[in-house]
């Protein structure tokens, strides 16, 4: 019981924190910040707001677990961001050039999103194991070198055509055989929640079950755990770092796949960019596991979306990104804490069971 | 990780550990003024060779160093932060944030109070942003990547949040920052133009470089080249920068020895905040005249590795500023001096295999010359270069250095590991 107390306590102290700081940032700069919230609350659970909140946290889970299986093992893919975008780019460019039946079309996309993903991210593991280079280091320079060749593929004579009527480019939109149809379930709302949640929701359960239930996951929790218990035991710690590697470019590969199969269907300039640094700031919020996660990217979608009202009212909405922070950096250090505490109340626990069989066996002496 | 970073598997040290620095401070090569200046002179040479060559002549131009110079100042103190955090054992990805602390900083105040009170507060807001990683990293512990992920976002967000606050009208960019003056070395510099202008071998491209560095230089690029050889002095030839270097090598010992490595760590890693700021004030001050969102650009991120580029030294991120501040400045100049650029490499992939094979080591040797044809078969099979090609250069040339010379960099040997006082084991 007290596990799970301390489990829940340290998120839940860390967003009231969160909340704390934006409430002073309000008062300072002469908002009233109970109007705010309940501004910010009435827009977010708007029918239309719901659906919204409910497709974005698709693409938020989806980040945040490509990163979370990395830091499982403490393997730090910071690169989730241009290994999505690389990805989104090369699976937009087949999909809208290849023409195949529904079902198989859908899944060649995915298959090249995966692929081109897990390769660009497979870059930075063979740099690590071959030459020991920083997987940190290496990721965040791929992340711009992924910047510059999208920049360069996404030109009019290669991968990408001049949008009619705007001086947007592009790559040749996906035709209908690989557009997901989306689910009507909130009453009222004019949008769809996007098919592929479906697909978020069968990574979830994969990644529960890989960690918990497999032997690549107990691996991966003891290389991360101690990596030398875990070479001790014959764990192959090269080759942890490949394969996880892999599996977190390839899931990085699926951040695009809902945007792209339920609403762009093409990939263009305004495709969104930064979600593999929302997908870290996620994965630590819900402390890479794989239900914390659904919690975190839920939250984060809605602060998102309900932040959208704040412009009508004057108040900035970067406020909510300040709220973002603060949560990150105060979850992470009342995880720290909790840590801490639960180590000494062991040691405490501990010392107080030895000395009350010292007394017992005096007492019998 | 932490382990695995150190390169030793049991984190215990054996002999060989001991004494491979001794070995390898035998045939290091030690870069003393002589050698130094006849490097530079080699690379002159090349640069004026190729430029008579191909006829590229913003290869080498005077406004093509000035602008070098100019780009390499963010990336060097956004580096030079870089250096003394992580000197004291605290790795810092959130100087990117720091920066753009730094750029609104310089924005707010430079406009309301003048350029000089602009930078002053560039710093001081980048110093803050120093200030939350030491708080989330020294005292409390976390991971250090964590925390500097969550600092770049916050470094977003509050400074989104305060130009809202601060030019409602146009949030995205401040009023124009009046400039900071400049110097111009009266007779040195107008002799140094029209000798650049003759173009003679190697003179002209002298004095190019000396044109650059006497005619309306910024008073922020002394202050900032300035920095170097005091940071060098500071954490090199002080008992305080021991101290502080120690704190990054072996905490633990440090500590038996009575240093307070929290306090080290502290000061390291706000001066190294502080000087990510500056380095965002000179952007925002010096390059743009304005503050603009999202001006930075990821420089504090090449900054980091200009750092790591210069193996973890003052002189090496020196160059490794200068020579990603080469490429921005690049980016800007004609295709044709990209273009020529290409000719210098295949130069300098020639002489590396001539050396490997005097050395007798003919696979590198043979690979550095098939790399050198192939880069001359792209030079002349083609007129200009993508775009791309020099945006991603310092990306791909610290994946390089990184990659090829790992056995010779030598980072921290506590880098990134928390330390807590007296948990040693």
């Amino acid at each position: 019981m007290r596990k799970f107390l301390l489990a829940v306590a340290a998120p839940l102290l860390a967003l009231a924190f969160a909340l704390l700081v934006t409430t002073v940032i309000l008062l300072l700069s002469g908002h009233p910040p109970l109007e705010v919230y309940r501004q910010m609350w009435d827009y977010g659970t708007q029918p239309d707001s719901l659906v919204l909140t409910v497709n974005l946290s698709t693409t938020y889970y989806l980040a945040a677990v490509a990163v979370a299986i990395g830091f499982k093992m403490n393997l730090f893919n910071i690169g989730v961001d241009g290994q999505y975008r690389l990805a989104a780019l090369f699976a937009a460019f087949v999909g809208g050039h290849v023409s195949l039946p529904p079902v198989l079309h859908v899944g060649v996309i995915i298959l090249v999103a995966m692929t081109v993903g897990a390769l660009w991210a497979g870059v930075a593991a063979v740099l690590k194991n071959r030459r020991g280079v920083s997987e940190v280091i290496s990721t965040i320079m791929l992340n711009y070198v992924a910047t510059g060749v999208i920049a360069f593929l996404l030109a009019p004579d290669r991968f990408a055509e001049l949008i009619e009527g705007s001086n947007n480019i592009g790559t040749k939109p996906i035709p209908p055989s690989a557009q997901v149809p989306g689910f009507d379930v909130v009453s009222g709302a004019s949008s769809q929640i996007y098919g592929t949640i479906v697909l978020a929701a069968a990574v979830g359960v994969g990644f529960w079950w890989m960690l918990n239930r497999t032997r690549f996951g107990f691996d991966l929790k003891a290389s991360g755990l101690s990596p030398t218990a875990a070479t001790a035991s014959g764990i192959d710690a090269k080759r942890m770092v490949l394969y996880v590697m892999l599996l977190s470019g390839a899931l990085a590969g699926l951040i695009g796949i809902p945007q792209l199969l339920g609403a762009a269907y093409t990939y263009n300039l305004d495709f969104p960019a930064g979600l593999g640094f929302t997908g870290i700031a996620i994965a630590l919020l819900g402390r890479n596991s794989p239900i914390g996660i659904v919690f975190g990217s839920l939250l984060w979608a809605f602060l998102d979306v309900s932040r959208q009202i704040l412009d009508l009212s004057g108040v900035s909405k970067e406020i909510v990104t300040i709220m973002q922070g603060v949560a990150v950096l105060s979850v992470v250090i009342a995880y720290e804490l909790v840590r801490r505490y639960r180590i000494t109340a062991q040691q405490r626990d501990v010392g107080r069971q030895l000395a009350a069989e010292a007394e017992l066996a005096e007492a019998t002496a | 990780m932490s382990e695995e970073k150190s390169g030793t598997k049991l984190g215990l040290p054996t002999p060989g550990d001991v004494l491979a620095p001794l070995a390898l401070q035998k045939r290091t090569f030690k870069l003393t003024g002589p050698r130094l200046a006849m490097l530079v002179c080699t690379l002159v040479a090349v640069l004026s060779f190729v430029r008579i060559v191909t006829g590229a002549t913003e290869l080498d131009s005077a406004g093509t160093i000035a602008a070098a110079i100019g780009f390499a100042i963010p990336i060097g103190m956004a580096g030079l932060g870089g250096l003394w955090s992580e000197r004291s054992g605290v790795v810092n990805i959130g100087l990117e944030g720091m920066m753009i602390l730094g750029t609104w900083g310089a924005g707010w105040a430079g406009v309301t109070y003048g350029p000089w009170w602009g930078l002053l507060a560039g710093t001081l807001f980048g110093a803050l942003g120093g200030v939350v990683h030491a708080v989330a990293t020294v005292t409390f512990g976390v991971d250090q990547i964590v925390s500097g992920v969550a600092i770049n976002l916050l470094g977003l967000g509050v400074t989104q949040y305060l130009s809202a606050l601060v030019w409602p009208g146009q949030p995205t960019q401040s009023p124009s920052i009046p400039p900071i003056p400049t110097f111009t070395l009266p007779v040195i510099s107008d002799a140094a133009k029209s000798l650049s202008q003759q173009g003679w071998f190697f003179i002209s491209d002298v004095a190019s470089i000396v044109r650059a560095i006497t005619f309306q230089v910024p008073y922020t690029t002394v202050i900032a080249i300035a920095l170097l050889p005091i940071t060098f002095f500071i954490l090199w030839r002080t008992a305080f920068g021991l101290r502080l270097r120690s704190c990054g090598e072996a905490p633990y010992a440090a500590e038996s020895l009575g240093v307070n490595v929290y306090l080290h760590k502290y000061i390291a890693v706000v001066v190294s905040g502080g000087l990510a700021g500056f380095g965002g004030a000179v952007l925002a001050t010096v390059l743009s005249g304005i503050y603009r969102e999202g001006q930075t650009q990821g420089q504090g991120f090449i900054g980091l590795a200009a750092m790591i580029f210069g193996n973890w030294r003052v002189g090496g991120l020196g160059a490794g500023s200068l020579l990603f501040g080469y490429t921005q400045a690049m980016q800007l100049r004609s295709g044709e001096a990209v273009h020529a650029l290409l000719l210098v490499i295949v130069i300098g992939m020639v002489a590396l295999a001539a050396w490997q094979l005097y050395r007798r080591r003919f696979v590198p040797g043979a690979a550095s010359l098939v790399v050198a044809g192939l880069v001359f078969f792209w030079y002349a099979t083609t007129d200009t270069l993508p775009d791309q090609v020099s945006y991603v250069t310092p990306y791909v040339a610290t994946l390089l250095v990184l990659s090829l010379a790992s056995q010779r960099l030598r980072m921290p040997a506590a880098d990134g590991k928390p330390y807590i006082k007296g948990q040693d084991h």
